[in-house]
């Protein structure tokens, strides 16, 4: 077990977000969360990244309880997010995302091999590294988003809806970079909008609905279960 | 400079060879006019290094100025204490007040327009304290000894001395803020600013401790333009809260960035340069036609001055929201694109 979060409630002033959320993530792993909108997996990741604080609960990361650690710290110990919306910084260089991605103390030894990696993954931000962020397509934001995420050598890294607003083919280059991330020995959560394919790509997987875990299994028990696929897929 | 091209480079190599030069060509009003430009050249760029760098709007900044005048100035008239040393406390005195500030801003998240809200709020705070408290003169004012031979000569350790050397005082502090924030902005600190600037959110995800690092680019400000203070108090020689501290000079402090452009290096230096010899030759002006008796001679010339401030304001807003500093960069090709962060 890489990552246990037991029994997470978290509040926005009076709103509960999460009620008693407990979700197991092993190592080199991918986890599916699904649900609907405003269900609370993007609550779930930014308590799991210290961005949010649970006012009731544990969060434990390769034995260490993280519970209320501050966003950096959490960051530190190996927990990459890939923020919802193509979070990239616009006045940046490529480069420069990339550089604020290796700052931490974990990143920062190996920062100029993790560069050549990302722009071998992606050749696209290679091509365009002194070019301002602000200034690239959705897709090669969401690109650099990944790959400033990688520049901080997570193990464990959060996708939260990584192919929201994307053109289809950029879509599926998404998620071909995480099942190689993946492959390359990361674990992952991942947030995602597109049920059918978060779940085949999944180990594991967990149905957040109102703040609480309904359903858990296996990615392919979700992808058969009749529940899931009339309320999430459609069909 | 590696990102100035060679006509960048000669166009900076002849501004600073003017600077170094400019006692001695010109009268002592335009030296006076130019230790203005310089000053608020300085104050601009520490200004700069909160909105510019790290995306925090403070219109309270003349608090800073104030504390670093008040202290250093204090410490002189009643205990001898010569600038050279008042201005540790100068500084660390703005430092605190802008730990503070930024300490009450960023633990309860008071973001954007509150934030200069509560900056603006401190500045008024002080402000009355200050005309309040009877050591310090009050309402009446703090003054500075000064003597007839003290104007003369070098002192640098008393800032006593020609007005000539006030002048490659407020150069070489100008010089050492331009160095200390084109060093910063290279540096980690410079690269999480930017991020936090352009990002919290983002910013947050990639483990950038935001409410350090601004808390870094308050107290820095703050400490900078506590400098300032130091160089008002004797330059001047009498200090009045409601001169020192006044809303209006936080507003002038912000002109010369936003004119010149906030975020770059040279901008706040441009901005001053461009707006302080038009503000002087509006004065005079206005004061000229006074005496010819086409203006009322009861009309404030001041008055003129915040006119002048506000429509440039507005027009750089209008037309130029990016500062004035990279439209003439790109126009004249003094820097390589894209890097019109310089």
């Amino acid at each position: 077990m890489i990552l246990a979060a037991e029994d997470i409630h978290l509040y926005y002033g009076d709103a509960q977000a999460l009620d008693g959320v407990s979700i197991e993530v092993r190592a080199k792993e991918i986890v599916a969360i699904v649900g609907a909108n405003g269900a609370g997996k993007s609550s779930l990741i930014r308590t799991i990244a210290g961005i949010e604080r649970p006012r009731q609960g544990r969060i434990r990361f390769k034995g260490t309880d993280i519970t209320g650690w501050p966003s950096h710290k959490v960051c530190d110990l190996g927990i990459g997010q890939v923020a919802e919306g193509r979070q990239i910084f616009p006045t940046l260089t490529v480069d420069e995302n990339l550089e604020v991605g290796a700052y931490l103390p974990r990143g920062r030894a190996a920062k100029a091999e993790a560069r050549e990696r990302v722009y071998a993954m992606f050749p696209r931000l290679a091509e365009r590294r002194s070019q301002y962020a602000g200034t690239m397509s959705g897709g090669e934001q969401q690109m650099l988003a990944i790959g400033r995420c990688l520049m901080g050598q997570p193990e464990l890294i959060m996708f939260d809806e990584p192919s929201l607003g994307l053109a289809p083919t950029i879509v599926q280059e998404v998620f071909r970079v995480i099942e190689r991330l993946n492959a390359d020995g990361a674990t992952i959560i991942l947030v995602e909008q597109n049920v059918a394919v978060s779940l085949a790509l999944a180990q594991h997987a967990y149905v957040l609905e109102n703040g609480r875990i309904t359903l858990k299994g296996t990615g392919k028990e979700l992808l058969a279960n009749d529940q899931v696929r009339q309320a999430y897929m459609g069909l | 400079m590696s990102d100035l091209t060679a006509s960048g480079r000669a166009a900076l190599i002849a501004f600073a060879a003017l600077l170094l030069v400019l006692p001695w060509v010109v009268s002592s009003y335009v030296l006076s006019v130019a230790v203005i430009c310089l000053y608020l050249a300085y104050v601009g760029q520490a200004w700069n290094l909160m909105l510019g760098f790290a995306g925090l709007l403070s219109i309270g900044h003349a608090l800073f100025v104030g504390l670093g005048a008040y202290a250093s100035g204090y410490l002189f008239a009643k205990y001898d204490v010569p600038p050279a040393i008042g201005i540790v406390a100068a500084v660390a005195i703005a430092m605190l007040m802008g730990a503070v500030i930024g300490y009450l801003g960023f633990r309860f998240a008071i973001g954007g327009v509150y934030f200069a809200l509560l900056t603006i709020a401190f500045a008024e705070f002080v402000r009355i304290l200050l005309e309040h408290a009877k050591f310090l003169g009050g309402t009446q004012g703090l003054f500075l000894p000064v003597s007839q031979e003290s104007r003369r000569g070098v002192d640098l350790i008393n800032l006593r001395g020609w007005p000539e050397m006030y002048y490659y005082v407020i150069l070489a502090l100008c010089l050492g803020a331009f160095v200390l924030c084109r060093a910063l902005l290279e540096s980690r600190v410079g690269y999480y600013w930017r991020a936090i600037r352009d990002n919290p959110e983002a910013a947050a995800a990639v483990g950038v401790d935001i409410f350090r690092f601004r808390m870094y680019a308050v107290v820095l400000s703050a400490g900078m333009t506590g400098a300032a203070g130091v160089f008002r108090a004797f330059y001047d020689n009498l200090l009045f809260p409601d001169q020192v501290l006044n809303i209006e000079k936080s507003i002038e402090i912000t002109l010369a960035p936003i004119v010149g452009g906030v975020g770059t290096l040279f901008g706040p230096i441009f901005g001053a340069f461009v707006l302080t010899p038009l503000s002087e030759l509006l004065t005079d002006v206005v004061e000229g036609l006074k005496d010819l008796g086409i203006i009322a001679k009861n009309v404030k010339t001041d008055g003129a001055k915040l006119l002048f401030w506000g429509l440039a304001v507005v027009l750089i807003v209008l037309f130029k929201p990016t500062g004035l500093w990279p439209w003439v960069c790109r126009r004249l090709g003094l820097v390589k694109a894209p890097g019109a962060r310089s």
